[in-house]
C-alpha cells in the first residue's frame, strides 16, 4: 500500500533521508530549512535505523561532518540555506576534491548578505559553477515538488556513490515550506560494515590486515600528480554530463516559445504555459532538473523549432547565461525575474512573454 | 665482538613499530613531530589497535601524517579536524579515534570546533601540537607564541597589547564537564617521551571506554621557525616555552588538579 503523507518539503526530506538508510545528518539550523533537522530531532532515528543526528556548531563544522561521515563510507548529509551554503564552501570543495559521496540540501533564500528568509533561485550560480576553490562540479539536483525533496534523496545518495561526488539538491523556501501531499519511498536499510569495505574500499574504517591503510586526502604537493588528479575528476564530470542530464519538458512538441525554469518557478511557469495557450500562444516548458550536467542537448534540440525562449528565475538572470550558452545566438532568448524574495505570479509569467518575447 | 654478534634478537632494545611506515619523513632535523609520531604508533601497536584506530591530522606541518603513521587517516581542512572526529567516532562508536593539530589549528582558526568537541565530550584523543608557531606556512605568530618572540608577522616581537597574550587553550578547554582528561607534555627528554607515552595509552583506553574527552598537549621545538639549532630550541623551550605553557597534569579522571 502507498505511504501517503501530508508533509512540508523540508520534512519530507527528512524523513526520506531516513528511508534511504542515510547513516548520518549534521546541520545547524537555519530559515528556511529549519524543520529539517527538528524533524529529526523529534523522530529520533537512532530508534529507527541507527541513524545518527547531531546539531553542529556551525555549518563550517557540520560540512566538516559529512566530509568525515562520508570518508568512512557512510551515507552522510546536511542542510542549509544560502548564507549557511557560503560557509560551507571550503568544505565542498574539499568533499569534491577526496572524490567523497554526500547529499546537501541548499534551500535558497533571498541574498547577498543577511538577505531575506523568504525564497529565492539567487545562489544558482554557486550551485552549479563551483561555489569553492578549485577545479569541481557537484550534481544539482533541483526539486518542483515535496514528492521531489523525497525523491531525490534516495537519488541523490545513489549518484554520490555511482560517481563519489557530492550532490546538492538545490531548492527555494516555496519548496521546502509548502505543504502537499508525497508518496514516501520504502525504507532501504543502511549499509553494513561488510557493504562497507566491500563497496567502499577506499574508507577509512580501519586498517584491515589485507589491506594497505587508507587515506582520503584532498592534497598532492606534485604539480604533476595534482594535475593528474584534477583531470581525472574532468573525465569523471565529463561522464557525468553524457549520463545524468535530467529534464522535464511540458508541451514544447508544438510550442514556438520555450519557457526555461526550474524548481518553483517551474510550477509558476506551468500555469503561465496554460494560460498562453488559453490565449492561442504556443509555448511550452523545459524544466532542468540537473542544473549540473545542464540539459544543454535538449534546448539545442528544440532550437530548430522555436522562435525564442525565455528563463524565468527567481532571481535577476543567473540560469539564463547557461541557456544562452545552449542556444548560441540562433534564437532570440530573454530573461524575466524577481528577486529579494518576491515569488512572481503566472500573470507576470505572462505579461513578461507578451511584451518580451512575442 | 663483531657487528654479527651483536645483532641478535636477545640484544635488541629498540624496533620501530610497523605502524610507522618506511617514507622518509618531510620534518626538519630537531623538529618534535617525528618523536610525538612515534610515541603515539607505538603506543596504538602495543595496544593492539591498528584495526580499530582512525586518525584525523589536518594542515600543517603533520598535513602528511597519514603518509607516516601506518593507520587509516583522513585529511582535514585547516581548524576543523576536531569537527571530522566527531562525525567518525558518532558513525563508529567502537574504533579508536585520535586528531592530531598544530596550535594554529586547534587554538586560532579551529577554536570552535575545538571547544564544542570538547564541551559535547566526544570520547576521542586529542593530541594539541604547541611550537609556538606556524610552522608549515614559514613561521608567523601563532595564539601561542610567546610575548616579545619574533616571528615572521610579529617581525618586532610579539606585543600583547596589540595581538593579545599567548593563548592556554589546554587550561581553557580543561574545566569543561565533556572533558575527561588533560595533560601537558614535552618530548624534549627521553624521560618526557615515556611519560608522554604513558599518558597517550590512558588517554586511549579512556577514550575507547567513553569516558570524555582526552587531551594531550606537547610543547614541541621549531628549531627552523624560531632560527636555533635543535640543541638550542630544546634549550630556549625549557627555559621559555615551559616556563608559561608549564607541563603536567591539568585535570585527571574527570578532575581537576590544578
Ligand atoms: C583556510 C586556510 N587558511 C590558511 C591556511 C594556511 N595554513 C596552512 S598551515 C597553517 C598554520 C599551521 O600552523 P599550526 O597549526 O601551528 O601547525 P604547524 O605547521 O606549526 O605544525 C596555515 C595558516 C590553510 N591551509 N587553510
Amino acid at each position: 500500500m502507498e505511504d501517503l503523507r501530508l508533509m512540508k518539503g523540508n520534512e519530507a526530506f527528512a524523513e526520506a533521508a531516513i528511508r534511504a538508510g542515510c547513516d548520518g545528518y549534521f546541520g545547524y539550523p537555519i530559515t528556511p530549512q529549519s524543520e529539517v533537522m527538528e524533524y529529526l530531532m523529534k523522530e529520533q532515528p537512532e530508534n529507527r535505523t541507527g541513524m545518527v543526528v547531531l546539531q553542529a556548531e556551525s555549518e563550517v563544522s557540520s560540512i566538516n561532518m559529512v566530509y568525515a561521515g562520508a570518508a568512512c563510507g557512510k551515507r552522510v548529509m546536511t542542510s542549509t540555506s544560502s548564507p549557511g551554503y557560503s560557509l560551507m564552501q571550503e568544505g565542498i570543495s574539499y568533499i569534491a576534491g577526496a572524490e567523497l559521496p554526500c547529499l546537501v540540501l541548499n534551500v535558497v533564500r533571498g541574498g547577498p548578505g543577511l538577505g531575506t528568509i523568504q525564497p529565492s533561485q539567487s545562489d544558482y550560480f554557486q550551485a552549479t559553477k563551483g561555489g569553492g576553490h578549485g577545479d569541481y562540479r557537484l550534481i544539482v539536483l533541483a526539486p518542483s515538488s515535496v514528492q521531489e525533496m523525497a525523491d531525490f534523496v534516495g537519488l541523490g545518495f545513489d549518484l554520490a556513490f555511482k560517481y563519489r561526488n557530492p550532490v546538492l539538491m538545490l531548492a527555494d523556501g516555496v519548496i521546502g515550506q509548502t505543504m502537499e501531499k508525497v508518496v514516501m519511498p520504502p525504507q532501504r536499510p543502511r549499509f553494513t560494515e561488510e557493504e562497507i569495505r566491500r563497496n567502499t574500499p577506499w574508507a577509512t574504517v580501519g586498517k584491515s590486515i589485507d589491506r594497505e591503510h587508507n587515506i582520503v586526502t584532498s592534497l598532492d604537493l606534485q604539480a604533476d600528480s595534482q594535475e593528474r588528479h584534477v583531470l581525472h575528476l574532468q573525465e569523471k564530470y565529463n561522464e557525468i554530463e553524457a549520463n545524468e542530464v535530467r529534464c522535464e519538458q511540458i508541451k514544447c512538441e508544438d510550442a514556438e516559445y520555450v519557457l526555461v525554469a526550474y524548481g518553483s518557478s517551474a510550477r509558476i511557469c506551468q500555469k503561465a504555459v496554460d494560460l498562453l495557450r488559453a490565449k492561442g500562444i504556443k509555448v511550452g516548458l523545459l524544466r532542468p532538473i540537473t542544473l549540473w550536467p545542464f540539459p544543454t542537448k535538449e534546448i539545442q534540440a528544440l532550437v530548430p523549432h522555436v522562435k525564442g525562449f525565455m528563463s524565468v528565475e527567481m532571481s535577476l538572470g543567473q540560469m539564463v547565461e547557461d541557456v544562452r550558452l545552449a542556444v548560441e545566438g540562433k534564437v532570440k532568448v530573454e530573461f524575466f525575474g524577481r528577486c529579494g524574495g518576491i515569488v512572481p505570479a503566472p500573470e507576470e509569467v505572462v505579461h513578461a512573454v507578451e511584451t518580451k518575447l512575442l | 665482538m663483531t657487528l654479527n654478534e651483536i645483532c641478535k634478537p636477545e640484544n635488541l632494545v629498540y624496533k620501530k613499530t610497523s605502524l610507522l611506515t618506511d617514507k622518509v619523513m618531510h620534518y626538519c632535523p630537531g623538529c618534535g613531530h617525528g618523536t610525538i609520531h612515534r610515541a603515539l604508533m607505538e603506543v596504538v601497536d602495543e595496544m593492539g589497535l591498528q584495526d580499530k584506530t582512525i586518525g584525523v591530522a589536518p594542515v600543517g606541518c603533520s598535513v602528511l601524517a597519514y603518509d607516516y603513521m601506518n593507520v587509516d587517516m583522513q585529511e582535514a581542512a585547516h581548524g576543523r579536524a576536531p569537527a571530522l572526529a566527531t562525525a567518525i567516532k558518532r558513525l563508529m562508536p567502537e574504533k579508536f579515534v585520535f586528531t592530531y593539530q598544530g596550535d594554529g589549528d586547534l587554538a586560532a582558526i579551529g577554536t570552535a570546533e575545538t571547544i564544542h568537541c570538547c564541551n559535547r565530550g566526544e570520547p576521542i584523543l586529542m593530541i594539541f601540537v604547541n611550537n609556538a608557531i606556524y610552522g608549515m606556512t614559514g613561521g608567523q605568530m601563532a595564539p601561542t607564541t610567546l610575548e616579545g618572540m619574533k616571528t615572521a608577522t610579529s617581525p618586532y616581537g610579539r606585543d600583547v597589547h596589540k595581538v593579545g597574550w599567548p593563548l592556554r587553550i589546554t587550561e581553557m578547554i580543561a574545566p569543561l564537564n565533556g572533558v575527561w582528561s588533560v595533560s601537558r607534555h614535552t618530548v624534549h627528554t627521553p624521560a618526557a617521551v615515556q611519560k608522554l607515552k604513558r599518558a597517550i595509552k590512558k588517554g586511549i583506553e579512556d577514550s575507547m571506554a567513553h569516558k570524555g574527552t582526552c587531551f594531550i598537549e606537547v610543547c614541541s621545538s621549531c628549531n627552523s621557525g624560531w632560527k636555533l639549532s635543535p640543541v638550542d630550541a630544546n634549550k630556549w623551550m625549557a627555559e621559555h616555552v615551559l616556563e608559561y605553557f608549564v607541563p603536567g597534569d591539568i585535570k585527571v579522571d574527570g578532575q581537576m588538579v590544578r
